[in-house]
This record gives structure tokens, C-alpha cells and sequence, in this order.
């Protein structure tokens, strides 16, 4: 990743009337990364991507995109192109017309054109489709219209709005590896946003969560996951059991807690934590607890009964209700094992790693 | 007569629609068979076949003045109707504003008005006004009378125009007037070619407003009514009525082969499947 960033974001807001779509946002994507904005619909993920193709304009703060402030430049002629939830695929135009669309204006030339058309349906494997029409395609076939639309331009960045939400779930897990790759190969930005955490932690280099029109989070989605922030971006981000801890010590980069069933522990501190009564939030997440089985021993372990079962095919998911946790904890576990014949009612006990428990700030 | 299948087809129904059709379309059929006929009386049996009065029709003056009246009225109702509604139906499908509701039923009403009230109050407000009934006062009324039929043709053919094709094309580096000139404008082009053939039929045809508005130059309806009269003219109105005929097909046909191709392009644009 090269060191000056490619798009800086830099302290902007965008309010309608009172309401804050987006809150004092500052954030630097690199040159060549795979970015994504993640969070729920209203998070100002959409308006912040809009932000930066120019179709919205903040209402305080700057975008410099490569270094050049992008603000008051229209999208037409930003080095920013985009690739629209719906596809917006012209629909008078067949295939080659969409993706030369852009180019037309370059004037460069019919056989250069005609080469970059070629070159760019052949990335997204279109070639044979050159002529069909919009109607005559498959939804995942106008994304990759879509795709070497933009792609063509030659953008330094490219912008991704729910590229893959219109598509079914088969179709979907294969774009992302697709996407992925076409990303690594052309080496361009590409800035994507999301609501579904699978996607954002299958595709990117690195994802900023937000809430509420401000960043909760911008991690690598290995950190993300396993070392969340906040509450709110660790239950969005898959689940997560949350106990309440007593704090026994605290200094700048460890929180050392108590818990009823998970001992003493020391935590990293996550940024932006305050106790509140001495209590801190601490979490695991359901398939770092693991199932003993028969006189199996763990270094750390806590036993309960198990009250509910869920199948899901390779995992199952048991409730297990632990005395003195104010909550039953969610254990997700394989079926390599016979999870998914453990009767509810058994009493059951579970192994965990110490590391896996994570301090959240609220 | 219901069985196994719940509602099954009555031995009624196709007689019902044929006596239906036959009802509906006989008397448009006797039209163009008479015009044919070699004698002055519309009466069976026929007399032999001719082409005598449709050739008859180029000689007379006076109905080619009341055809060409048509043309000049429908083609400038067309374009003022059409016009009127692109404003429209643009804001109505494009924007949400205030009054919207009222606003459409508004444009709307004159379709479920009866034309001959429009009609009288048209003329009592011209009169009034002092302007001298000529085609410039047809054509005023009948852009009235047309506004709702263009307004409903191109709100079909604008609903589905996703605002996200014009941005797409911004963010592909065309200008706003590009935009509209190289995506506006030919996604929305069937659409409004069809608002036009709907608009120019309905005035060709039209003709309470225009008998009332139109003073000493009468367009072909008013023209034909005058006609009536001589028994001996009425073959070569039956003439001049199936070649009006024949143009409305053709003109609603068209019209309606594009307002359908209008409506794929905006399903492939709107609906995506996997």
C-alpha cells in the first residue's frame, strides 16, 4: 500500500436540516485498497460514497481525492467512477455501447476504443454478450456491465454502491471472489459499500463500521472481528455474548476485570472506553466456546445446561444457560462432532481461550 | 356450469363476444364496404365495385381545405399537448411537492368532463374575450382536451426512468446537456413520439370542440357533418370516414408498439434478477 493516501476524507459533515447524515467523519483510504464502508441503511455510508462521485455535497469538511480537493468539482469530472446498486445500465444501448458510453467523449480514436471496450468486457467475461441488449441480461450479467462500464474509464478510483444486494445468494458469494480478484488485477481503489458483514470481511483490505453518520471503527476485517470496538460493532459485525465485568485494575492500555464464570482476565482497553459503576463490558464470541466432550480437560472451562438448539446444517447453535451469567450464552459449534445430537436439557460443559475475551467500549 | 375446476367456460361466452364484436365493429366494417360500392344508396345489395368516390374525394376543394384544417390543427395540438405534458410528467413522477395529488387530477379532469360543457364554456370565454373563432381556437380547446391523453401516454413511459441512469451517465464524464441528449432523451423518445400519434389521432377525430370553436373554417369532422345532409355526398363520406380510419389504426398502432417498447426498456432498466 503506497503511503500518501489516494482519498482523504477530512472532517466532513453533511446535515439535512437537523438530522446528521453524516457526523464529523475524517478518514484516509490507500492507493490500491480494497475499502469498505459498512454498516446499517441510515449509517451515512451511501452518502458518504455519493460524497465522493460528487453527487452530494457535504456540508462542512473536505475530499481530496489524490491529493486535489474534490469539493465544488462535478462528478463528470472527478477521477471517480461508480458502479450504482441498480446498475443503471442504459438501456437503449447494448452492451459494447454501455461501456464504450464514457469513452465517446474522450475521442479516442475507433480502434482504440474499440481495443478498451474489448479489453475491459473481457476482464468481466462479457465478450460473447457484446450486442445484447440491457433486457436481455441476467442480473449478475448487468454488473458486469456495470463493472467494465467503469472500469473502462481507467478510474483512479472506483466506487461500489451495494453492488451485490440485487443478486441471490449463490451468485453473490461468487462475485465477491470475483470481485476480489478483478480488484487485485487492475489494482485500482475500490471503495465499496455494504450492509452485509460477510461481504465486507470476504472482500476487503480494510472496513470502516459506522453508526449514526460517524465511524464506530476502521480496521483490517480480521482486527474487526476479533478485536471490535464498541458493543454496537461487535453485535454487528456476527454474534456475540456480552456479560458485565468488575474492573479490579485499569491503566492506559489494560483493563484488568472479574467476571462470575470467566475468572480474572486482562484486556486490551479499547479507545474511547469510560466505566460506568466500576462495570465494563466484555464479550465472546459464540464459536470461540467450545464443547467438552465425555472427561475431555481445559485449562478454562464453564459448565451449564443446555436450553435450546438451533440447526444449520454444518453448525448448531446451543443456548446454554450458565448460573450466575445474566444471560444464557450462544455457543456455536460444528456437527463434526454430534453438536447437533446434544439433547437440550444435557448439561454441558464448554472450553474457551482467555485471549478470546474482548473488552467493549459502549 | 362449474365442475372439477371450479369456474368452468359457459357455452354462453363465445357467443357473447361475438354478438359483442359483431356489435362493435359491424357498422366500422359497413363503412369501408360501401365506400366501395358502385351506387349512391348504402343499401344490399352491392352494386358492383368501384373506386370512383374515393376518386372524386381529390377533386373537391372544399373537402381537401377541411383536410388540410386537420392537419394543421392536429399536428400543432400534438406538439403543444405533448409539450405541455413532458413539463408534467416530468415534475410529477420526477419531484414531490406540495398539491401533487390535486395538481395530476386537475390536468386530469378534462377526460371525465363532458366535452360539450367544455366545449360551450370555451366558446362563451372566447366570445367574451373577443377573439375570432378560427383554427387558432380549435386548437386551443383541443390541447385542452388532449393534455390528459399526452399526460397519461408519457407518465407511463417517465415512471420508470431511474434518475440513477442520468447519474451514471454524469459520472461517466457527459455534461448535463449531453446527459439528456445522449440518455434522456432516447430512453424517454418512444414515449413521447407515442403522446404525439395519440394527441394528433384524438384531434384528427375530435369533434364537439371543434364544431363549436372552428367559425368559417371547418376541420374534417365538422366537414363531414356538414355532408350529411346530401344523400348524394354520403359515399364519398363513407370514403373520406375509412380512410380516417385506416390513418387512426395505423397512427394507434404505432403508437402503442412504442409505448410498449418504451415500457421493456424501462422493466430491463428497473427490474434485476439473478
Amino acid at each position: 500500500m503506497a503511503d500518501k493516501p489516494m482519498i482523504e476524507i477530512d472532517a466532513v459533515s453533511r446535515y439535512y436540516g437537523i438530522y446528521k447524515a453524516l457526523d464529523d467523519v475524517s478518514l484516509d483510504i490507500s492507493a490500491g485498497e480494497f475499502f469498505s464502508l459498512l454498516g446499517p441503511s441510515g449509517c451515512g455510508k451511501t452518502t458518504l460514497l455519493r460524497s465522493i462521485a460528487g453527487f452530494d455535497t457535504p456540508t462542512a469538511g473536505d475530499i481530496r481525492i489524490d491529493g486535489q480537493s474534490a469539493i465544488g468539482v462535478p462528478p463528470n469530472r472527478r477521477p471517480t467512477n461508480m458502479v450504482f446498486q441498480n446498475y443503471a445500465i442504459f438501456p437503449h444501448l447494448n452492451v459494447e455501447e454501455n461501456v464504450a458510453y464514457g469513452l465517446k467523449r474522450l475521442k479516442l480514436g475507433a480502434e482504440e476504443e474499440r481495443q478498451r471496450v474489448g479489453k475491459a468486457l473481457e476482464q468481466v467475461r462479457l465478450s460473447a454478450l457484446g450486442k445484447r441488449k440491457a433486457h436481455e441480461l441476467s442480473g449478475g450479467q448487468r454488473q458486469r456491465v456495470a463493472l467494465a462500464r467503469a472500469l473502462v474509464m481507467r478510474p483512479k478510483v472506483l466506487l461500489l454502491d451495494e453492488p451485490l444486494s440485487a443478486l441471490d445468494k449463490k451468485l453473490r458469494e461468487e462475485m465477491q471472489v470475483e470481485l476480489r480478484s478483478l480488484q487485485k488485477a487492475v489494482g485500482i481503489t475500490f471503495v465499496l459499500v455494504t450492509h452485509d458483514q460477510y461481504e465486507a470481511l470476504a472482500m476487503s483490505d480494510r472496513i470502516a463500521v459506522m453508526f449514526g453518520g460517524r465511524i464506530a471503527q476502521v480496521a483490517t476485517p480480521k482486527e474487526i472481528y476479533q478485536h471490535p470496538l464498541t458493543r454496537q460493532v461487535a453485535d454487528f459485525l456476527g454474534g456475540m455474548n456480552f456479560m458485565t465485568a468488575k474492573i479490579t485494575g485499569e491503566n492506559g492500555i489494560n483493563l484488568s476485570v472479574e467476571t462470575a464464570r470467566f475468572g480474572k482476565v486482562t484486556l486490551t482497553k479499547p479507545r474511547g472506553f469510560t466505566a460506568s459503576n466500576g462495570q465494563a463490558t466484555i464479550g465472546i464470541r459464540p464459536e470461540r466456546l467450545r464443547v467438552l466432550w465425555d472427561d475431555a480437560k481445559a485449562e478454562c472451562e464453564v459448565q451449564g445446561q443446555v436450553v435450546d438448539r438451533h440447526y444449520f446444517g454444518e453448525i448448531t447453535h446451543l443456548i446454554v444457560d450458565v448460573p450466575g451469567l445474566e444471560k444464557p450464552l450462544s455457543v456455536s459449534e460444528t456437527n463434526n462432532f454430534g453438536a447437533d445430537d446434544i439433547p437440550v436439557g444435557a448439561p454441558i460443559r464448554l472450553a474457551y481461550d482467555p485471549d478470546a475475551l474482548v473488552a467493549l467500549a459502549d | 356450469m362449474s365442475g372439477r375446476h371450479g369456474i368452468q367456460k359457459s357455452r354462453w361466452l363465445p357467443a357473447y363476444v361475438t354478438v359483442y364484436l359483431a356489435f362493435l365493429y359491424l357498422p366500422i366494417l359497413l363503412l369501408p364496404i360501401f365506400s366501395f360500392n358502385n351506387a349512391a344508396s348504402t343499401t344490399f345489395p352491392l352494386a358492383g365495385f368501384t373506386t370512383k368516390w374515393y376518386a372524386s374525394l381529390w377533386g373537391n376543394s372544399a373537402m381537401l381545405d377541411a383536410a388540410r384544417n386537420s392537419l394543421i390543427v392536429g399536428v400543432t395540438v400534438s406538439i403543444l399537448s405533448t409539450g405541455l405534458a413532458i413539463c408534467a410528467a416530468r415534475a410529477i413522477t420526477r419531484y414531490r411537492f406540495r398539491g401533487q395529488q390535486a395538481a395530476t387530477g386537475l390536468l386530469m379532469a378534462p377526460l371525465f368532463l363532458p366535452e360539450i360543457i367544455v366545449a360551450v364554456s370555451l366558446l362563451m370565454i372566447v366570445l367574451q374575450i373577443g377573439i375570432e373563432l378560427s383554427l387558432a381556437t380549435v386548437i386551443l380547446g383541443q390541447t385542452v382536451f388532449c393534455l390528459p391523453y399526452a399526460l397519461s401516454v408519457l407518465i407511463s413511459g417517465f415512471e420508470g426512468f431511474d434518475r440513477s441512469l442520468e447519474e451514471a451517465s454524469l459520472d461517466l464524464g457527459e455534461t448535463a446537456f449531453g446527459t439528456f441528449r445522449r440518455v434522456t432523451l432516447p430512453v424517454v423518445a418512444p414515449a413521447i413520439i407515442s403522446s404525439l400519434l395519440v394527441s394528433f389521432t384524438i384531434s384528427l377525430d375530435e369533434f364537439i370542440l371543434a364544431f363549436f370553436l372552428s367559425g368559417t373554417e371547418p376541420t374534417l369532422p365538422v366537414y363531414i357533418w356538414g355532408q350529411l345532409r346530401f344523400a348524394a355526398k354520403l359515399p364519398s363520406v363513407l370514403a373520406l370516414g375509412s380512410l380516417m380510419i385506416a390513418l387512426s389504426v395505423i397512427l394507434l398502432t404505432t403508437a402503442e408498439i412504442l409505448r410498449r417498447r418504451a415500457e421493456r426498456r424501462m422493466q430491463a432498466q428497473g427490474a434485476v434478477h439473478g
